[in-house]
């Protein structure tokens, strides 16, 4: 993974720059063509300097959204997000968007200005402290008052965005370090090899268990997560799953990894997974864990989780092994490069029992399956999702928010393909899906991409309509409008007795909000207007809004309750009493 | 149980805050913490003791591993390990009861290092155990102690090498005798 460094940049004889044009021509010297931000007076000098540099910018309308926007474009491309902003409020706007960088290990670098180094820490006008700030949500962040540290401080920063697990790293650089001037050469500012963390190895003696356990096991499950995507090992997972015949469960983050289509590929596991998914875990006697973090959102109650399975690991992390479930055998080391070690000790085997029990699990799962009911005239989010899915082929790039959509767009949206499915998985963001999907179009700007959003996500950030405009971007934006703040409401009605306090939302009429903007929209309420309004908004030359007017108190099922052990899963009402036994 | 963890650091400002950071967010009450430079030009040398599940050991090692500035870190365990604490303690004290405290330094090894009209100064070095050894007895005894200052742990593994830079430089060998348990003999320690 990496961006390529820009190698006519790189080739440039040092020459003496201002702070602020090393700011630019390292960015550049980086691969870098695209970075989000908004400008203020501490970085005014380095805005002042960007049109000399073949880089793109976009005016956000806040900084939460540069945040999202350049961890959209990490996401989609596999490259570092850059996004920009100016001290104090500037600064601390991005907070939100770096937490949910560093929750997902997303490698983006932010660069924030700051006062002049002679007056920082006198509390001056729009200072902050905000290196103090951001300490818990990066990799790292740096504090640069020299223009000779900047080349330097900022390719370091890239360095350990994208290195091992990545993440977000901010440099903050002082105005007069910007209008400073220094010999720029980007060859010498290039960082010390990246030290490797002495935990990190993968021993003989675990590869020769692992494969072991992998010969014995009767009933293995994939865990596959977000790791195999960050580590491209997309492959070496569909060669471990094929030969050994072992089906793969995937995480939120993990989906893609695996394609939806294969018939090895169970679906989601956790929460919001279907029963069979989490019945087979909870069943299996090997569980191969590939690049998760055994999250509460996966594991439910940690002392009734997957108690029969011997469990091997695969992480890069070493703080991940042993954290949340004790695992027999932790393989610590880049997902690819374990895989390539462990496939040669692996040989076939015969899966079919396994999977024929798997198969029964599912049994009667047509209860929940509510894209297969009939046209009651009623319009489900799960029918806006799945038609989505049929009408776009699959092939879009959908950016979710967080909340019951994002559910449904993870069950009813199969993906074939890695960073076809972009969404706030650790920190759970409100707000995140429409900035993250403009990132996602520039990086990516050959693919449709759709936004699916909640009618209270929605307007965290709807502010950001007004930069699609400006950019003149193409991008789809599908609104669940339940009227709710529909996964709290959810939480009230099966947790609170039905006390929806706060829960009720009043919108906007968000077609013409979208009009106001300038972008087209319509408004949805059945489903047989539905395919037609996709179609419609998809052939549009311009960004369309489509307002799902959909069922106002629909619940995602299953669902395991919070802390609840991973088959006791509430149910569809109806057919099945709430708590399903494993032979349901 | 209690965890001590020797780490090198690069001296740079800031990088307490991130090893000290790492702890809070856990949770994880710091017991001691002392800093000072190493044998390694721009390395800083820490020692930190605290409190936490036996489990915890790993994670907090892989993570302060994962710091950018954090180069090497050691988590010592029950290795063979010397530890001491430097205490000064200074105490209200007249010509008149001086000598009193004179033979209490004197069986605790430890020394007087300021000496005023009406106090004066001790300064000890030892484990723990002995330094609050010291302050109990003074405690007990009619002078009073004004101030206590003391440094923290420091700890150091026995055997040639502690740091793993180090070792991995070409260290020797862990064969080492025990000159502190063999000369010092104190009925307190």
């Amino acid at each position: 993974m990496g961006n390529d460094t820009n190698t006519q940049a790189t080739n440039n004889p040092p020459t003496r720059l201002t702070g602020a044009e090393i700011v630019w021509a390292t960015l550049v010297g980086e691969g870098v063509t695209d970075v989000f931000g908004y400008p203020g007076g501490a970085i005014l000098p380095v805005y002042d300097a960007l049109r000399k540099f073949p880089i793109h910018h976009t005016l956000v309308r806040h900084e939460q959204g540069a945040a999202h926007m350049a961890d959209g474009y990490a996401r989609a491309s596999g490259k570092v997000g850059v996004c920009i902003a100016t001290s104090g409020p500037g600064a601390t706007n991005l907070v939100t968007g770096i937490a949910t960088a560093m929750l997902d290990s997303i490698p983006i670098v932010c660069i924030t200005g700051n006062v002049s180094s002679k007056i920082l820490g006198t509390d001056a006008f729009q200072e902050v402290d905000i290196t103090g700030i951001t300490l818990p949500v990066t990799k790292h962040n740096f504090l640069v008052n020299r223009t000779e540290d900047i080349a330097a401080a900022i390719r370091y920063a890239f360095q350990i965005a994208k290195s091992s697990r990545p993440g977000p790293v901010l440099v903050d650089i002082t105005k007069d370090a910007q209008q400073g001037t220094a010999i720029f050469d980007f060859a010498a500012a290039k960082p010390r090899a990246v030290r490797p963390h002495p935990m990190r190895k993968i021993e003989e003696s675990g590869l020769a268990q692992a494969a072991e356990l992998i010969r014995n096991a009767q009933r293995p499950v994939i865990l596959a997560g977000h790791g195999v995507i960050e580590s491209s090992a997309m492959e070496q997972i569909r060669t471990l799953a094929e030969r050994t015949q072992t089906p793969v469960a995937l995480t939120l983050l993990g989906l893609g990894a695996f394609p939806a289509s294969h018939p090895l590929n169970l679906g989601m596991m956790g929460m919001h997974g279907e029963s069979w998914v989490n019945h087979a875990i909870q069943e299996a006697d090997l569980l191969i864990a590939c690049g998760m973090r055994f999250d509460d959102r996966v594991t439910g109650s940690i002392s009734t989780y997957a108690t029969k399975a011997k469990k091997i690991h695969i992480e890069v992390d070493p703080a991940e092994v042993n954290k949340n479930i004790k695992v027999d055998v932790p393989l610590i080391g880049d997902m690819s490069e374990v895989l390539e070690s462990l496939l040669p000790r692996v040989s076939g085997r015969d899966g079919s029992a396994w999977i024929k029990t798997i198969d029964g699990l599912k049994g009667d799962s047509a209860v929940r399956d509510i894209k297969n009911l009939p046209d009651s005239g009623h319009l489900y989010a799960a029918h806006v999702i799945h038609d989505l899915w049929r009408i776009t082929e699959g092939n879009a790039v959908v950016v979710t928010d967080v909340g019951q959509h994002q559910m449904w767009e993870a069950q009813y949206y199969h993906h074939e393909h890695p960073r076809s499915l972009i969404t706030s998985g650790g920190l759970g963001t409100m707000g995140f899906a429409l900035p993250a999907a403009i990132g996602a179009k520039f990086a990516c700007p050959e693919k449709e991409v759709w936004v699916i959003v909640g009618d209270g996500g929605f307007q965290m950030t709807a502010c950001e309509l007004s930069t699609i405009v400006q950019e003149k971007i193409k991008i789809n934006i599908a609104v669940i409008n339940n009227g709710f703040l529909g996964m709290v409401r959810q939480w009230q009605e099966f947790f609170y007795d039905k006390n929806y306090e706060c829960t009720p939302l009043i919108s906007p009429d968000f077609v013409k909000l979208a009009d106001a903007h300038g972008i087209s929209g319509r408004a949805v309420r059945t489903r047989a207007e539905l395919a037609s309004a996709v179609e419609e908004a998809r052939s549009a030359p311009g960004a369309f809004l489509l307002n799902f007017m959909v069922e106002k108190e629909e619940s995602v099922y299953p669902m395991i309750p919070a802390g609840s052990a991973l088959h006791e899963m509430i149910r569809r009402p109806g057919k099945n009493p709430l708590v399903e036994s494993s032979d349901d | 149980m209690l965890h001590t963890f020797v780490a090198y650091v690069e001296d740079l400002p800031g990088v307490l805050t991130r090893v000290a950071s790492l702890f809070r967010r856990l949770n994880i009450n710091i017991t001691s913490l002392t800093v000072g430079r190493s044998e390694r030009v721009g390395l800083s040398r820490m020692t930190v003791v605290a409190e936490a599940s036996a489990e915890a050991g790993h994670r907090i090692r892989a993570s302060l591993f994962k710091l950018e500035n954090v180069v090497d870190v050691d988590d010592i365990g029950s290795s063979p390990a010397v530890t001491r604490e430097l205490a000064l303690i200074k105490v209200a004290a007249t010509p008149k009861n001086r000598s009193q405290i004179f033979e209490l330094v004197e069986v605790f090894r430890a020394r007087i290092v300021d000496l005023a009209p009406e106090s004066l100064m001790i300064e000890m070095t030892g484990v723990e155990s002995k330094i609050e050894g010291l302050i109990q007895v003074l405690n007990e005894g009619e002078d009073r102690v004004l101030e206590i200052c003391r440094s923290g742990k420091m700890t150091m593994r026995r055997g040639q090498h502690t740091s793993r830079v180090l070792k991995a430089m070409g260290a020797g060998s862990h064969n080492s005798v025990d000159v502190d348990e063999v000369n010092t003999v104190s009925a307190l320690e």
